[in-house]
C-alpha cells in the first residue's frame, strides 16, 4: 500500500482541482509525441503526426490529450486504491492497445513538464516531488497487469 | 539518436536566451533532483546539508550547468570533449548513469518553468537529445 503524507493528498488535490484540462492534456500528449516520437506507433488513425507542426495542429490528437488527464481523476479520487482503480485499463492497454508500459513513464514526464509551463515558480520542488510519486504509482498500476 | 544541424542550433539559441537565468536554473534542477529522487543524495553524504535548496546544493547545482554550458559548445564532438570529464565520473565519483537521465528531466522541467514559450515542443526535443548525447558521453569512459 502506498502511504500518503497529508501535504501529498492536499497537492495532488490542489493540483487537479485548479489545472486547466482542455490546455495541460493536449499540451502533455503533444510534447510526448513529439519528443518521443516512438509513441506516434499508437496512434496510427490519427491522421497528420509527421511533424510537430502537423501533431501541435491535430485536433484527434489535443481531444485524446483530454481524455487522458481525465482518465487521472480516479486515481486522484481514490488515492488509497490506485492499483486496484486501474486493474481493467491495465488490461485495455496490454490487451487491446499493446503498449509499451515504459511510454506510461514517458507521458508522465511530459505532464509535468507541461504542468511546470503552466505553473512556473508555483510548481515548487515539493509539489513536482508529489505530482511525480502519484504519477509513478499511476504508472505502475497501469502496468501492473500486464502479462 | 544523434542531433540534425538544426536542432543543434536550437540547442545553441536556447542556451543563449537561457544563458542570464542558468545558475538559477543549475541550483533549482540539482535541488528537485534531491527533492524528487531523494536517493540521489547519497552520493552528497560529505555535505552537511543535502536537501533541496540548502547552499551545498545550490552552489553544485551552478557547477554542473556550467558544465553543461561548455558542453553545448562542444556538441560537434561531445564524446572528445568530454574525455577528461568522463574520467572524472567514471573513476573518481561514479555516479550510476542512470541519474544523468534524472537530473535531465529536472533540468527540462526548471526551463520549462523560466522559459515556458520559449521551451516549445522542438526546443524541448533538441534539448532533451542534447542532454541524452551528453549523459552517453560522460559514461563514454565506465567501461
Amino acid at each position: 500500500m502506498v502511504e500518503w503524507t497529508e501535504f501529498e493528498r492536499d497537492t495532488i488535490k490542489d493540483i487537479f482541482s485548479k489545472i486547466d484540462y482542455d490546455v495541460v492534456g493536449p499540451a502533455a500528449l503533444t510534447r510526448c509525441l513529439v519528443v518521443y516520437p516512438w509513441t506516434r506507433r499508437y496512434f496510427g488513425n490519427f491522421g497528420a503526426l509527421y511533424n510537430a507542426e502537423a501533431i501541435m495542429g491535430n485536433e484527434m490528437v489535443a481531444n485524446h490529450g483530454k481524455k487522458v488527464l481525465h482518465g487521472l481523476d480516479r486515481a486522484v479520487k481514490n488515492m488509497d486504491h490506485i492499483k486496484e482503480s486501474y486493474c481493467e485499463l491495465s488490461q485495455l492497454h496490454s490487451d487491446q492497445f499493446h503498449v509499451d508500459p515504459d511510454n506510461f513513464r514517458l507521458l508522465a514526464d511530459c505532464l509535468a513538464i507541461a504542468i511546470a509551463t503552466q505553473w512556473g515558480s508555483a510548481f515548487t520542488p515539493d509539489i513536482q516531488a508529489a505530482f511525480q510519486k502519484f504519477l509513478s504509482v499511476v504508472v505502475f498500476s497501469l502496468g501492473s497487469q500486464y502479462h | 539518436m544523434s542531433l540534425s544541424s538544426k536542432q543543434k542550433a536550437a540547442v545553441k539559441d536556447f542556451f543563449s536566451k537561457m544563458s542570464t537565468r542558468s545558475d538559477d536554473i543549475g541550483a533549482e534542477a540539482l535541488s528537485r533532483l534531491v527533492a524528487v529522487y531523494p536517493q540521489t543524495k547519497s552520493y552528497f553524504s560529505h555535505w552537511k546539508d543535502a536537501s533541496p535548496g540548502s547552499a551545498p546544493v545550490r552552489k553544485h547545482g551552478i557547477t554542473i550547468m556550467g558544465g553543461v554550458y561548455d558542453a553545448v559548445g562542444k556538441i560537434d564532438d561531445l564524446k572528445g570533449g568530454l574525455l577528461s570529464l568522463s574520467e572524472l565520473h567514471a573513476f573518481m565519483l561514479r555516479v550510476d548513469p542512470v541519474n544523468f537521465k534524472l537530473l535531465a528531466h529536472c533540468m527540462l522541467v526548471c526551463m520549462s518553468m523560466i522559459f515556458p514559450e520559449e521551451f516549445t515542443p522542438q526546443v524541448h526535443v533538441a534539448v532533451d537529445k542534447f542532454l541524452a548525447q551528453l549523459a552517453l558521453a560522460l559514461a563514454e569512459k565506465y567501461r
